[in-house]
Formats: structure tokens, C-alpha cells, sequence
């Protein structure tokens, strides 16, 4: 099987600071790929990067076989992003929000896909509320609405259940999971909850000072560093 | 890469959603011009009916006035129009999508053009009604003087937002203040030989001064000047290209230095 995506020798740097140090692995349909590591070690400026978002100072992106940097648009119809910290436009609503990025995703039946979703994710009470109006979890799952109106291929999440009550950390777990498993969608995610996360990733990729100390299946892993637990496995080479 | 006109719309709708929602954003697009119009123009009919009473001068400066609205409405309609992306941290969200940015941009320029369209609109109207000075008769070549006036205040919106994400959003001020860099020696309400020598040649090298002198010919005169106008389009499709280069270049710089995820904190 070819991966659907393939990081090659990712360097950056912000003038004298290093931030990212070589940092290469694959991703297939299916697999979650969880991305740990402290505070500023780097995983959210490799999301970015992988959105062509930041630059990369050096190094290769290939998604579906084909050069990021070449088909950045063509590529980005198929891949979403959703993070706890960056909202929407609060001065629109729910559904003009969708609507905007329907229209930039070239969505078709667009008013259908909406419904849909805002079913999918409980907040369809609220599409004609303003988004300023929503709480912090519920601006979560409108972020993760937003995501999957292209019915992406690749989806990165950069903390996607920080925030959340426990009911919808459970909840949006379990829809990643089945999301994957069955729609085949690849997931890369970075999050802080490592015990939630041990539930859903089946990869990891450890980095700290933007260097890479562990990426594999979690099996691999746990088998390599002999640990049971992503939290071990987190305190053994992390700390 | 095909331009989309689905994502061009959808830059569009994302701004009139916004105005929908928002009175103090149609007080902004409605309310100065009115009330720029009306002072002005009153203050004219006072001054040519108890000082100057030979001349045109009523409708020199409303035409003035109103050409100066429609290159401050483009030019803000850009660089604000930005700004609201940058101020609801949806920079972001928008490029992490396939919008590119010739799509973007041209998703500004076309609501600049209607935000520029509705402020000469009323202008105009109150014109008529208040001082029965009629825009539209003054000929055809008007709109090749406005087609000019919006060239180059994109140019100006274009320089606003490289700046701001080359400086970051302390350079947000540029939206309001670049374009009055130009005014005095656009001469907007006065002949440029009116200028001191130093301003004269100045406003050479100023698109829209040609356009004001063309004007102020047609108003009082009922003559243009087409190698005026030439000039113009010339100096101002320069500018446009010098505009676009500098704001692509910062664009990359801001992708490079990792400014998108934090722009607008």
C-alpha cells in the first residue's frame, strides 16, 4: 500500500533557532497518528507545515503521491484542519460560517452537507446562532463541522478535545475512531491527554526541541522502550 | 491552478455576512460620506455666493469630494477588509483551505468595488438633491477616471496589507492613514500649480493628480485631457504591479516566519 502521506527530512528554523530538526514519517488511510511531545517542541508548527500554513526551511511533502508544494490547492480539497484555539469569524453565524466554507471548498448540496453535519456533532440548534454565542466546546465541534465538509482524506487536529466536558471527549474520540476505521480517513493529532489518546491513536511520533526520538505503531514502540502505556512511554523518553 | 469562482464568491460572502450584521460598519460606509458632502458642500455655497461668485466651484469640489470617497472607500474596502480577516484570526482557517491568494485578493477587490459603488451611489444621489450637481452627465470619460481612481487605491490597499504582515498589526493604522499620504499631492481640491515647487514635482509621479487636473477640465472647462488620463493609467499600472510584487513577497515572508498562526492575538 503507498502512504497517502510522506514527510521527508522536515527542517525549520526561525533565524538561529531551530525548531524542527529532520523529521520524516508515512501516514496510510486509517491510521491515527498522534504527535507528543512538551510544550515548544515543535508539533504544532509541523501541523502548520503540513498545511503550508509556515514554510519549511528545508525537506519534502508529498501528499497522494503528489508534491504539496506544487499542488498546494489541489491537495488541500482533501485535507482539513481543526484546532481548539483558532475560531471562526464569532461575528457571523453558525451556518453563514459554514456556508463561507462550503463555498471555499466548492462544496456541492452544500445546505444538505450542513444539516448533516451539524446533526453529526449536536449543535444543530444552533445554526442560526451567532458564533460568538457558543461555548468553548461547542466552537470545538463547529471547527470539527467545518473540517469535515470536504470529507477529507487527511484530517490534522491540533488539540482537538482540550477544553472539552468529558461526555464530548468520549463522544468526538469515539467518532474519530469510527470515522477512520470506516471511511478510511488518516487522522494526525496532537494532543496532552495522553490517555485518550493511547484509546484512539494506532502511531505515535515522540519530538522534543523539534527533534524525532520515537515514531512507529504503538505496538513497536511499546515493544522497544518495554512500557504498557503511552504515559510511560511519554515519561521514559520525554523527561 | 484554475481560479475558482465559487472560492472568489465565497471570500465575498464571508464580508457581506459581516456587514449584514453589523450597523457601525454601514455607518462607516454611509454616514462619513454623507456628512463629508454635506459640510463641504454647503460650506462652497456659502463661499461662492458671498466671496466668489464667478465659477464653478460648488461642483468642483463635490465632484472632488466624491472621486476622493471612491478611491478612500476602495482602498479601505481592501485593506479593512483584510484587517476583519486578521482581527477574527480567520487568516488561518482561510488558507489551510484550497482559497488561494490571487482568489482572495480578487475576492477584495470585487467588494471594495461594492463598498466603493454604494458610497459614490449615495454620494451622488445627495449631490443631485442637494446641490443639482449630476455626476452621471458630466460624460463618459468619468468612468475612465473612476476605473483609474480604484486601480490605484487597490495599489494603496495592497501596500497596507504587505505591510501589516511584514510589521504585524501595529502597521494596521496604514489602512486609514497611506492613502492621505497621497492627498496633498494628488490635488485633490486645488490646481498642482497651486503647490509649492518641491509638491509640483511630487505630484508628477502621482496618478491621481492627473485625474483630479483632468476633473477640475471637465467640470469647469467641459474638456478632458487624454494624455492626462494616459498618464495616469501609466504611473497607476505601474504602482498596481509594484503593489502586487511587494505584497506577494510579504505574503511569503509571513509564511516563512510562521506569522499566520499568530497574527491577530
Amino acid at each position: 500500500m503507498k502512504p497517502i502521506l510522506k514527510v521527508e527530512n522536515v527542517y525549520k528554523n526561525f533565524g538561529s533557532k531551530i525548531v524542527l530538526k529532520n523529521v520524516s514519517f508515512e501516514l496510510y488511510p486509517s491510521d491515527i497518528l498522534g504527535i507528543i511531545g512538551p510544550n515548544g517542541a515543535g508539533k504544532s508548527t509541523l501541523l502548520y507545515i503540513l498545511l503550508n500554513i509556515i514554510t519549511p526551511t528545508s525537506g519534502k511533502i508529498f501528499y497522494f503521491g503528489k508534491d504539496f508544494f506544487k499542488n498546494r490547492s489541489e491537495i488541500l480539497k482533501k485535507v482539513s484542519f481543526a484546532s481548539q484555539y483558532v475560531s471562526l469569524p464569532y461575528s457571523l453565524t453558525v451556518e453563514e460560517n459554514l456556508k463561507v466554507f462550503a463555498n471555499l471548498y466548492e462544496i456541492k448540496k452544500a445546505d444538505k452537507k450542513i444539516t448533516e453535519l451539524l446533526d453529526l456533532f449536536r449543535l444543530k440548534d444552533k445554526k442560526k446562532v451567532l458564533t460568538r454565542a457558543l461555548s468553548s466546546g461547542e466552537m470545538m465541534r463547529l471547527n470539527l463541522v467545518r473540517a469535515f465538509l470536504n470529507d477529507p482524506l487527511i484530517l490534522l487536529l491540533d488539540e482537538p478535545t482540550a477544553g472539552l466536558d468529558p461526555e464530548y471527549v468520549k463522544y468526538i474520540s469515539e467518532l474519530l475512531k469510527y470515522l477512520s476505521k470506516d471511511k478510511q480517513l488518516a487522522i494526525i493529532l496532537t494532543s496532552h491527554q495522553l490517555g485518550e489518546l493511547e484509546k484512539i491513536i494506532n502511531k505515535a511520533l515522540l519530538i522534543k526541541n523539534g527533534i524525532t526520538l520515537a515514531y512507529g505503531t504503538l505496538t513497536e514502540l511499546f515493544k522497544k522502550f518495554k512500557v504498557n502505556s503511552l504515559e510511560e512511554l511519554y515519561f521514559k523518553i520525554l523527561t | 491552478m484554475k481560479l475558482s469562482f465559487k472560492r472568489i464568491w465565497g471570500i465575498i460572502l464571508r464580508h457581506l455576512y459581516l456587514l449584514k450584521h453589523s450597523f457601525s460598519r454601514w455607518i462607516d460606509l454611509l454616514y462619513w460620506p454623507t456628512v463629508d458632502l454635506l459640510l463641504w458642500g454647503f460650506i462652497t455655497i456659502y463661499l461662492q455666493k458671498d466671496f466668489y461668485p464667478e465659477g464653478k466651484w460648488v461642483f468642483q469640489f463635490i465632484g472632488a469630494l466624491i472621486f476622493w470617497n471612491i478611491l478612500i472607500r476602495a482602498q479601505q474596502g481592501l485593506a479593512v477588509g483584510f484587517l476583519e480577516d486578521i482581527w477574527a484570526r480567520n487568516l488561518l482557517h482561510l488558507f489551510v483551505s484550497p482559497l488561494t491568494i490571487t482568489e482572495y485578493l480578487l475576492g477584495l477587490f470585487i467588494f471594495s468595488l461594492f463598498k466603493a459603488f454604494i458610497a459614490s451611489l449615495l454620494m451622488a444621489i445627495i449631490a443631485t438633491f442637494a446641490f443639482n450637481f449630476k455626476i452621471w452627465l458630466q460624460g463618459i470619460d468619468i468612468f475612465l477616471m473612476v476605473f483609474n481612481l480604484i486601480f490605484f487605491a487597490w495599489s494603496i490597499g495592497l501596500l497596507t496589507m504587505a505591510f501589516i504582515l511584514f510589521f504585524g498589526q501595529e502597521a494596521e493604522i496604514l489602512a486609514w492613514a497611506l492613502a492621505l499620504f497621497f492627498l496633498p499631492f494628488s490635488a485633490v481640491f486645488y490646481p498642482v500649480d497651486v503647490l509649492p515647487k518641491f509638491f509640483q514635482y511630487m505630484a508628477q509621479f502621482v496618478p491621481t493628480s492627473y485625474i483630479f487636473e483632468t476633473m477640475r477640465k471637465v467640470l469647469l472647462e467641459g474638456e478632458v485631457s487624454y494624455v492626462l488620463i494616459l498618464k495616469a493609467y501609466f504611473l497607476t499600472i505601474i504602482y498596481f504591479f509594484i503593489s502586487v510584487v511587494i505584497f506577494i513577497l510579504s505574503f511569503n515572508f509571513a509564511k516563512k516566519m510562521g506569522k499566520f498562526t499568530k497574527i491577530g492575538e
